[in-house]
């Protein structure tokens, strides 16, 4: 068990190390100088130099990176280039936002997709189950930004109930911010629920025709009332990793989503920043992003581990 | 097994609930933070606009860029003088002012009333302060003119005297840009975030991402606004824009960047697309220091080759001025220039066989940006009929743009709109512009223009847009149209664009007693 355990935690740090170079190359290789986009149009070469040198871009790669990785680690992210202010509070105020939204979403999707996939497997020679099944692939093939533009185009603009964008904190107007969540949160979540939707359905094909089901129904149990009782548990386990698999697609989705529904989250700074060549703030953005993916697979592990037993003992 | 089985199920049921649960509870507990905010209720008294460019941070000393200046110049900060919407320089801070004989020095008689937001009042020292930390503080390239500047002297409280080094009409108009903004002596520690002025707005809330509040500051010296609140809304996307507009979360779309979405909102009497004039030369920049383009004849050529009229129909909706020049009809010396080389095909393709530069391609080097993206193409294949071998390339706006254009001039044209106001002289006066243009006789006519007197200024400037035009230092596509839409009932909108501020001292709502709405112009 240890020895299994310590493994993750070794993978979980090599995947952080791996992901921070592969994060810091790709800044370092992007065209466009961070210090003339900051000083704009006219500046003089002298005061370019200077700013890459308060920037630190004058110095070798190594150096920067580790340099990062100490800011990183003590948790002090230093300042922006293009704001001059700190960049720590402005990310967990953003990444607030995003897990607000990709939270939410998240539960949308669960509760669409338990019983609409359990049913689509209990009904899957009827033709209701086949109608579930044809409608749920439509939905995977449905981008979440196309999803969003049409309940704009028809609940805000056209019918005029919900606004078409905008945020605002719980704190200030909680009726307000579940009326601004609403849409962005329904399109990614009701793609994800397609996606899902697919997953609960064969696992609980699965299940179905395992032997202790057969038990149950001979116990007397109507084949719904057995299938809550003993096979729905049973079920939820690769669903449970699926669900954390999709994280990083739902974090993705929600960078566009942010964009059309002009949502002040991880995903909108992430694009201000690259466009402003931002290239500190961008690089704390994409790792958070990683780390978020990164942690939950290995929560994800952690739970296999202590979930199946044979996996413990094999270790 | 059995001991396995009653300690595995409840960590089953727990991590059957984890993916689900665990993303609701964490948000749930900081849900005290405030991340983001929205536009403020209250009828009446306050009032959203939709921009599109949020400023990074709220110091214009020290950030280049339209967007800071555009929230709080003469809203937040004020000037010893402004412009009107005719481009008229008025009275703003300083009630009267006077020029010396040799026009060397300025005297500025300054209201005894105004305060700054964080309770100092306005003097003359402050004047003196704010005037002499332009060069040695501020870091942004529009600081230079303010370097023609010998010395300030607070004569007392309320006047003050600014002597020149030389006569410079140039000065006296920059200082109803950003650089002539008044600092507080004891207000300059927070710049970034924590604006101080004394204009009749102060910023209340920033919501990095989204908005910024101003607010209507109490015992204003001068008349106060109609709205206790103004929004400023960041949008990216236009459609985005639009959509607020027409489901109510914005009164104001600032700035159309998108004209062809117009007609949702024309014929609707719900609300008023407004259309004036802003300082926006949309530019075909010709790379006059090296390459086809160093060619006189092959420039000229360009500009026979095409056609402004069809060009503007297609790319901006048919909204927008023909100029031929470097000067917007806001400018006193705005002189319609459209004839100079009227659209002629022929001519063209004769001019460029003489320029001996037909077989080569010239590289269209545009920027991601709205206005060059539509007109690209369109430059493009009208040059392409007229015999020229075109490669057009997308940069991505700023960063690849401004090394490969910009700082190393490594194209043959471009197109830029050119924002920033009476900018004929930063963008041809140096043949170290990114442009190339080099023309002692322009550089000449130039420095006449600031020296002499209100009409030799005129009559120079004229002359310099004449020569400008009549080399081909570029080819003026057309003039950006400031392009508003409102709900019907706010009044007061500045229909041109003519200063770096989106000025909202004037804004009104129609039907309120407040006498504000009397200011409207459209």
């Amino acid at each position: 068990m240890i020895v299994r355990l310590l493994q993750r935690i070794a993978i979980l740090v090599a995947s952080l190390f791996v992901s921070s170079v592969v994060v810091f190359a790709f800044m370092a290789v992007l065209p466009g100088d961070p210090a003339r986009v900051a000083l704009g149009v006219s500046a003089s070469d002298s005061a370019v130099a200077g700013l890459r040198e308060q920037f630190g871009l004058d110095r070798p790669l190594v150096d920067q990176y580790l340099g990062w990785m100490h800011d990183i680690v003590t948790f002090d992210l230093g300042d922006s280039y293009i704001s001059h202010t700190p960049i720590g509070p402005q990310l967990a105020d953003r990444l607030l936002v995003t897990l607000w939204l990709v939270g939410t979403a998240m539960v949308i999707a669960c509760i669409v997709a338990v019983p609409l996939g359990t049913l689509m497997a209990v009904r899957h020679r009827k033709p209701s189950g086949l109608v579930l099944s044809a409608v749920s692939q439509v939905g995977v093939a449905v981008p979440a930004f196309l999803a969003g533009i049409l309940m704009i185009t028809v609940f805000a603009v056209g019918l005029g109930w919900l606004p078409a964008n905008g945020w605002t904190p719980p704190v200030d107007d909680p009726v307000l911010f579940l009326k601004q969540l609403l849409m962005p949160a329904l399109s990614l979540g009701l793609v994800q629920a397609a996606v899902l939707t697919r997953y609960v359905r064969s696992s609980v094909l699965d299940v179905l025709r395992e032997d202790y089901l057969r038990t149950a129904r001979a116990k007397g149990l109507r084949p719904m009332q057995a299938l809550v009782r003993h096979g729905l548990r049973n079920a939820s386990v690769p669903v449970v990793t699926v669900l954390a698999l999709q994280l990083a697609t739902l974090l993705v989705g929600a960078v566009v989503i942010e964009r059309v529904f002009v949502i002040p989250g991880l995903g909108s700074l992430l694009l201000d920043s690259v466009a402003n060549r931002d290239l500190i703030v961008v690089q704390d953005v994409v790792m958070i992003i990683a780390v978020a993916v990164l942690l939950v697979n290995f929560l994800v592990d952690l739970a296999y581990l202590l979930i199946d037993p044979r996996l413990r003992v094999r270790g | 097994m059995s001991k396995d089985r009653r300690f595995g199920r409840p960590v089953r049921t727990a991590a059957s609930l984890l993916a689900c649960g665990v993303l609701l509870l964490a948000t749930a507990c900081s849900a005290g933070s405030t991340a983001a905010g929205s536009r403020p209720e209250g009828p009446g008294d306050s009032l959203a606009i939709g921009l599109t460019a949020e400023p990074s941070n709220l110091d214009f000393t020290k950030t280049e860029g339209a967007a800071v200046p555009q929230a709080l110049l003469y809203n937040v900060y004020e000037n010893l003088v402004k412009l009107d919407q005719r481009g008229r320089i008025r009275p703003a801070l300083a009630t009267s002012w006077d020029l010396s004989k040799d026009r060397r020095t300025y005297t500025f008689h300054l209201t005894k009333n105004a305060k700054f937001s964080n309770g100092a009042p306005f003097t003359a020292e402050d004047a003196k302060f704010s005037i002499e930390r332009v060069i040695p503080k501020w870091t942004v390239a529009l600081k230079a003119p303010m370097g023609v500047v010998d010395h300030v002297r607070a004569v007392s409280r309320d006047e003050l005297k600014v002597t020149l080094k030389r006569p410079s009409n140039d000065w006296l108009y920059r200082m109803t840009t950003r650089v002539g903004a008044m600092f507080s002596r004891t207000g300059t520690d927070k710049l970034a975030t924590d604006p101080v002025g004394t204009g009749p707005y102060e910023v209340k809330r920033w919501n990095r991402g989204d908005s910024i509040t101003l607010a209507r500051r109490p015992g204003y010296w001068g008349r106060a606004p109609h709205f206790d609140t103004v929004t400023l809304k960041y949008f990216k996307d236009p459609t985005a824009m639009n959509n607020a507009l027409l489901t109510g979360t914005i009164d104001v779309i600032g700035a159309m960047q998108s004209p062809d979405s117009l007609y949702r909102f024309e014929n609707n009497p719900k609300y008023r697309v407004i259309e004036g004039s802003t300082n926006g030369e949309v530019m075909l920049s010709l790379n006059n220091g090296s390459g086809p383009m160093k060619s006189g004849k092959a420039r000229q050529a360009v500009r026979y080759a095409i056609d402004h009229k069809a060009l503007v129909d297609t790319c901006w909706g048919g909204r927008g001025k023909l100029i031929g020049s470097m000067v917007p009809p806001t400018d006193p010396w705005y002189q319609d220039l459209t004839d100079m080389y009227p659209y002629d095909r022929a001519k063209a393709k004769r001019l460029l066989k003489e320029s001996g530069e037909a077989g080569r391609t010239l590289r269209l080097r545009i920027p991601t940006l709205p206005y060059a993206a539509a007109c690209g193409t369109v430059v493009k294949s009208q040059l392409e009929q007229a015999g020229f071998k075109v490669e057009l390339d997308q940069l991505e706006f700023p960063a690849a743009w401004l090394t490969t254009v910009f700082k190393n001039a490594d194209y043959d044209m471009t197109i830029m709109s050119h924002v920033e106001p009476r900018d004929m002289t930063a963008v041809f006066g140096s043949k170290d512009y990114y442009t190339r243009y080099d023309s002692p006789a322009f550089r000449k006519l130039l420095a006449k223009a600031d020296e002499g007197s209100q009409k030799e200024q005129i009559t120079s400037m004229r002359a310099a847009a004449r020569t400008l035009s009549k080399d081909a230092a570029a080819d003026w596509l057309f003039l950006l149209p400031n392009l508003m839409v409102a709900d019907a009932d706010i009044t007061g909108l500045p229909v041109n664009s003519v200063t770096e501020s989106l000025d909202l001292t004037g804004l009104s709502r129609s039907g309120s007693s407040h006498p504000a709405g009397s200011a409207d112009r459209s």
